[in-house]
């Protein structure tokens, strides 16, 4: 287990006193009769089951749709602490789409040396077909979801870039329209920055990279796999905030090389599609032959430029874990400035001093698959039994350039409402990211939590939950 | 619109007014199980819920023993049969779903609540004296989807296509409830006695079209009568279940997408054609015609209508 005196915690300091963003909601909660949190959780569940905020879960005959656990006690960050962090964030996702394009292009940072070519042309996430095509604005990755740790007062980290199509951002909105309902009492006493111009800002980042801005009315669509999928809640809720059409493959088709959808008259034509289907399943025609989720010939119509499709194809090499380590590289090399949010310590398998050094400290360190999601995969050291521990070190001998390694990490922890009462949980951050005619972060972002006392991780498909986020203004 | 999102929103209205009429047929068939005054034996209720809804076949290769537990089983609880009130149920959400963004916030949360409630309704549970209460559930949240639907949705092309589902449903649903049955309905079965399986066969397709009480003012100081009744629920276009108001309805709808789109497609003829035949039938000629005939031409061709819509609207 992780030491429990060691961790960072958010809200109250070394001498159980609240930590000053938190001194209001500390206060509130001690004034709040023993049954009152969970009370108000229930009726959140009440909310959220009836607007269908579910998300899917497969594998399972029953209970197909889940709720993920939400917690009532919102996460608070303070302004300074958010000045420092969107900064950080900013700079990264320029470097990263800096990164896109010199790689789809003259490929300068491997010239240079600064990372091996190898770990980019012969990665599977690398598109050859992307090269020297130029998206709108140069923009690839339009939507990020930048996953940070906080260790520590003042040190956060990035966990992971999500530069493919990063989920979540219902939650954040749909967590705060809950909260409204919930306490209005404590937004009076808080001045929380407001996440609700999300769909405007992403309609306007999508709206910025069509093929021709100068046009008066753009046609922009969100592209679905369908209902089945775990993010359908999501998908419609984006289409319907900014008044779009939710659109399936089958709903769209390419001609003379441009993309219209199927409506009940004449077909419309379609400027911009923010797609929630991976590369492989875009187009049969030029990935996976067998999709049918995607649109035939719509690659070829991207390539002449008559489409933008956000993200653009071929952006999940920004965010893949063996790239990960050279992020910071990355960062100076385009930007010629240091980073202002750190990595996390990597070793890459690959190279044999690190497999060495993994090998040799098994139980003290988180290991990853290189192209693992949603906390599969992976080995979380300090909390493994014997066997698991033997058993991964098997797999990861058998493959070692397969997987990364980290330390475990001490990530800070927030005042959870547990069946006890309130009770530190370990947090992570994602804030949203839109990247078009400008930079434009949400303030906050979806928090997740990890329900199990003492556990450190906080995917929702295994046992964790999310909260509020609160920046506050000055 | 989409023309997947036009499909959506039929469908979406088909399915919850198939579930409510499925409804109502059991609890007419309930309601004669229960007061057996009728004097028929105890099966013939549920038949004449089975056959009207055209389940009977399904039934008989799955159950034995007719009684409640049984039908209740295979026409609220079954996942096979596909049309029973839970498949319709599990239908109209799931299309319902898949055009979030065209639905009002209202109406979905009238869908997925009902569905949510429903799911959590064991069916073990249901037993014949609780049968009424939960039909009666049943028809109540499809009259708050209805009136959800009719309160909060935009006048536009996706209140039409929703509009077609319903009308489309309800008239199939009419037709085939009174072909059923059609020989009691013929002149000549009308000197009968009260007591008599004719008399609870009226009795019961009125009830079962929510038209029990309306006949009495449609028809003042007459007793029941096969040709009133099939008068009635034919031709008359205040009875909202009639095929006659149905066509109505269908006949302005499809006169309401040809100005919203402006262009008048095929089936914008069909439906004026079958509305103006049926404001002109008297009930004699329908006799004329034989009554079967007449009801199995209707059914046919209110399906070969719901295809061409969906051919004009490209959502086959």
């Amino acid at each position: 287990m992780s030491d429990e005196r060691t961790f960072f915690n958010e809200m109250l300091d070394e001498a159980n006193t609240p930590r000053q963003p938190y001194a209001r909601l500390a206060k509130w909660l001690e004034d709040k009769p023993a049954n009152f949190l969970t009370k108000k959780g229930r009726d959140a569940e009440t909310i959220f089951r009836r607007l269908g905020i579910t998300f899917a879960v497969y594998g399972t005959e029953e209970a197909t749709e889940r709720l993920i656990p939400f917690d009532p006690i919102p996460r608070i960050i303070s302004a300074p602490e958010w000045r420092r962090l969107s900064a950080g964030i900013d700079q990264r996702v320029r470097a990263l789409n800096a990164f896109l394009h010199d790689i789809y292009h003259r490929q300068e940072i491997l010239r240079a040396g600064r990372i091996p070519a190898d770990l980019v042309l012969q990665n599977e996430a690398f598109l050859p077909e992307m090269a020297g095509f130029t998206p709108a604005r140069k923009v690839y990755a339009h939507i990020i979801g930048t996953d940070l740790v906080r260790v520590s007062e003042n040190e956060f980290y990035v966990l992971e870039d999500n530069t493919r199509t990063p989920s979540g951002v219902s939650y954040m909105m749909e967590n705060r329209e809950t909260m409204m309902r919930l306490f209005p009492d404590l937004f009076q006493s808080h001045r929380v920055a407001a996440v609700e111009q999300y769909p405007e800002n992403l309609l306007q980042t999508l709206e910025s990279v069509a093929p021709d801005p100068s046009k008066s009315s753009q046609t922009i669509v969100v592209l679905t796999p369908g209902i089945y999928n775990s993010a359908y809640f999501e998908h419609a809720f984006l289409a319907d905030s900014m008044g779009v059409e939710l659109v399936e493959g089958r709903d769209l088709f390419v001609d003379a090389g441009h993309v219209f959808m199927r409506t009940t008259r004449e077909p419309k034509q379609v400027d911009v599609i923010y797609r929630r289907i991976d590369d492989a399943f875009l187009d049969p025609l030029t990935f996976n032959p067998g999709s049918m989720l995607g649109v035939p010939g719509l690659f070829d119509a991207y390539r002449a430029g008559n489409v933008t499709i956000c993200n653009a194809p071929g952006t999940g090499i920004a965010d893949d874990k063996a790239i990960y380590a050279y992020v910071p590289d990355i960062i100076e090399f385009y930007t010629g400035q240091k980073p202002i949010l750190n990595n996390v310590p990597t070793w890459n398998c690959s190279r044999p001093d690190d497999l060495a050094y993994v090998l040799d400290n098994l139980e003290e360190i988180v290991v990853k698959e290189v192209h693992g999601s949603g906390g599969y995969g992976m080995l979380i050291g300090p909390t493994a039994s014997k066997r698991e521990i033997a058993e991964f070190r098997k797999v990861l001998e058998t493959n070692p350039s397969n997987y990364i390694a980290q330390p475990t990490l001490a990530l800070s922890a927030c005042p959870t409402h547990v069946a006890s009462g309130v009770a530190p949980r370990h947090v992570d951050l994602r804030p949203y990211v839109l990247i078009g005619d400008q930079v434009r972060i949400t303030p906050g972002g979806l928090t997740r939590v990890a329900l199990k006392k003492g556990s450190l991780v906080v995917n929702s498909s295994q046992g964790g939950g999310t909260k509020d986020t609160w920046v506050l203004e000055d | 619109m989409l023309g997947r999102t036009a499909s959506s929103l039929f469908w979406m209205s088909r399915y919850h007014e198939r579930a409510q009429n499925v409804s109502r047929l059991l609890e007419v068939a309930c309601r004669g199980a229960i007061i057996s005054h009728s004097g028929q034996e105890d099966g013939t209720h549920w038949t004449f819920a089975l056959a009207c809804s055209d389940c009977e076949t399904g039934f008989k290769q799955k159950y034995e023993e007719l009684n409640a537990r049984n039908v209740a089983a295979h026409m609220i609880f079954s996942k096979e049969n596909t049309s029973s009130i839970r498949s319709s149920l599990e239908l109209a959400r799931n299309n319902a779903r898949a055009v979030r963004t065209g639905i009002t916030a209202e109406l979905w949360e009238a869908i997925n609540t009902t569905w949510i409630e429903f799911t959590d309704v064991s069916p073990q549970s249901v037993t014949l004296e609780k049968l009424p209460d939960f039909l009666s559930w049943v028809n109540q949240r499809a009259h708050l989807f209805r009136g959800a639907l009719l309160n909060t949705i935009l006048r536009d092309d996706g209140y039409f296509f929703s509009q077609m589902g319903n009308f489309v449903e309800r008239s199939d649903n009419t037709a085939r409830i009174l072909d059923t049955y059609y020989w009691t309905l013929l002149p000549d079965s009308d000197i009968i006695d009260d007591g008599s399986l004719e008399h609870y066969q009226w009795s019961a397709m009125l009830r079962a079209l929510s038209g029990r009480r309306s006949y009495r003012f449609a028809y003042p100081n007459a007793r029941l009568k096969a040709f009133n009744i099939a008068e009635f629920l034919i031709l008359r276009t205040e009875m909202p279940r009639s095929l006659a108001h149905c066509y109505d309805w269908i006949a302005d709808t499809a006169e309401d997408l040809a100005q919203f789109y402006g262009s008048r497609e095929p089936s914008l003829d069909m439906a004026a054609e079958m509305a103006r035949d049926l404001a002109e039938k008297q009930m004699h000629e329908i006799y004329q015609q034989g009554l079967h005939d007449f009801l199995s031409d209707f059914i046919s061709k209110n399906n070969l209508f719901a295809h061409q819509l969906g051919e004009d609207y490209n959502f086959a």
